[in-house]
């Protein structure tokens, strides 16, 4: 690697640990990413010199307090700044604070940075936005691009969610047992958060997009080495590398949506899937199940078919009930009867679904779903009828032109048999 | 005399290789590999998956089994097996007999993403 490449990588896997303490001793998060900036100008000097220090997140903790403090006494005295080199010497002070700064820290310094993202004021889009500025480090621009959005746009919607932040007093105290719970609950939905944003990119975006589905995995992976035996986090982190893992397998060369069971399964990613079978493998010892380890135990059943009719769709089914208690959805339920009309058929997934239409009266996946299960029942009509449906709610144009491709296969099989034959 | 070769490295950096770097690695060091099998010297190599996928069981009595990797620095590696196992509990059965039979200092569990058994003749 050369010299500003793995000055980068160090940064880069500093920053939510140096941001998090810099924070801590701040209170404030305007000095504390600028405390980190100045830090990391002075990385990019002194470390292709002196080489990389031990501990690159405490060596920027401690240059970053000590440049800020300068900075502030400075501001109030005029007094002279110190020499540069009684902040870069940093041998004997390093291990000192490396020492100090124990592992326990470190975890409550980086949840809080997440958790601050999280503020419920803010609506979904702004928590992802301030997460990936402050905790990733991803430049406006980067951001900008990935939601689609000008950078300028980008920029206020984050100046906004740091103003409403800064209001918000988040209690700097270690937080005890109940509170660490539940910003662990809140932090590990905005990371999901995070990753639908790539995730549900259609397939004229999906590359665009798909550095979210990475920053979500490495924040997710983040969490678990900081809360190893939280099963729910290695059931999120499980969920994320499975459906990423059939990123290359999931649109075709016109940006078209394929569904699962026509997907090519061998560019599904073997690595990232076997991780996350070894996570959900970890997850059930504990025997406390929730709606993450149960998503990543249906996300499994599907990539452990090697072929599409390998799937344990009775299985999955059972798994759907289970979600469905924890977290009764329409959405949910609208999911459990695809793998309803594989086991017992689609006339009584048909009969599932159709109390949900009220509900789910705006909801593309719905008409696209019972259009599906009509046309398998033969009653073309009734399909088509769901289907133009599915198109006029469709929010992408892959959506509208998967549904069309319905259509098309509903025009072909009600045209005579002797036409189709010659196909 | 065989030797071990123990490989460490930042999981975060080799992590974040795309698909692209990663093969690009492996291939250069799989002609290290083929060198050394074609003279008969290379045994088992191994590939593990990351430490959050690790599970440490201490060998006290009862045996504690840890979520994540083993973290303590006042024992040394001194030793490994590579064993085939259904699942997690499998092996965690496996490490427990190991466990009774040799008291004292603790066993990292880690799957195994990519293995090559070798054919080394010592």
């Amino acid at each position: 690697m050369t010299d500003t490449a793995w000055i980068d990588a160090a940064l880069t896997s500093a920053r939510p640990q140096a941001v998090g303490a810099l924070l801590r001793y701040f209170r404030n998060l305007d000095t504390a990413e600028e405390a980190y900036q100045n830090a990391c100008l002075r990385a990019l000097k002194s470390w292709p010199q002196n080489g990389p220090p031990r501990d690159p997140a405490a060596w920027l903790i401690m240059v970053g307090r000590n440049v800020a403090i300068d900075d502030i006494r400075r501001s109030k005295k005029q007094e002279a700044l110190p020499e540069d080199e009684a902040i870069s010497d940093l041998e004997d002070a390093e291990e000192q604070l490396a020492e100090r700064l124990d592992g326990s820290h470190y975890r409550d310094d980086i949840l809080r940075l997440l958790f601050i993202c999280c503020h419920p004021d803010l609506p979904a889009t702004q928590q992802i936005a301030l997460a990936l500025r402050i905790v990733s480090g991803l430049t406006v621009k980067q951001i900008a691009r990935a939601f689609l959005v000008s950078e300028a746009a980008m920029e206020q919607r984050i100046t906004r969610a740091k103003a409403k932040v800064a209001d918000a007093n988040v209690p700097f105290e270690t937080p005890g047992a109940v509170e660490r719970s539940e910003r662990l609950t809140s932090v590990a939905a905005m990371i999901y958060l995070i990753f639908n944003e790539g995730y549900s990119a259609s397939g004229d975006t999906a590359e665009i997009r798909a550095p979210l589905c990475e920053e979500a995995i490495r924040l997710a992976r983040l969490l678990l080495r900081l809360f190893q035996s939280e099963p729910e986090i290695m059931g999120l982190t499980a969920l994320l590398l499975i459906q990423h893992a059939r990123a290359a397998a999931r649109f075709d060369t016109d940006g078209a949506v394929i569904l699962l069971d026509d997907q090519d399964r061998s560019l599904w990613n073997k690595a990232l899937i076997a991780e996350g079978l070894a996570l959900i493998d970890k997850a059930m010892r504990h025997r406390r199940s929730g709606p993450y380890q149960v998503q990543a135990a249906i996300a499994a059943l599907h990539a452990r078919a090697e072929k599409p009719e390998d799937t344990d769709w009775t299985q999955i089914d059972l798994l759907y009930g289970a979600l469905e208690i924890m977290q009764p959805s329409p959405v949910v339920t609208l999911n459990r009867a695809v793998a309803v009309s594989k086991v017992r058929g689609p006339q009584a997934a048909l009969d599932m679904i159709e109390p949900l239409e009220k509900r789910l009266s705006s909801y593309f996946h719905f008409f696209g779903v019972r259009g599906a299960f009509l046309m398998q029942l033969g009653r073309n009509d009734e399909a088509r009828t769901a289907f133009d449906r599915a198109i006029a709610l469709a929010n992408t144009s892959a959506e509208a032109a998967h549904i069309r491709m319905h259509l098309d296969r509903l025009q072909r099989d009600s045209q005579p048999k002797g036409k189709k034959a010659g196909k | 005399m065989l030797y071990a070769i123990l490989c460490y490295h930042d999981e975060d950096t080799v992590g974040s290789w795309t698909k692209e770097q990663d093969a690009a690695v492996m291939q250069k060091l799989s002609v290290v590999q083929d060198k050394l099998t074609q003279q008969g010297r290379l045994g088992p190599v191994a590939r593990l998956l990351p430490t959050t996928a690790a599970t440490t069981l201490r060998k006290e009595d009862p045996p504690l089994v840890l979520d994540g990797p083993f973290a303590e620095t006042k024992e040394q590696l001194l030793g490994f097996y590579v064993v085939d196992c259904k699942n997690l509990d499998e092996a965690l059965d496996v490490a427990r007999d190991l466990g009774k039979a040799n008291p004292g200092g603790a066993y990292e569990i880690r799957p195994v993403g990519h293995f090559t058994p070798g054919g080394v003749k010592p």
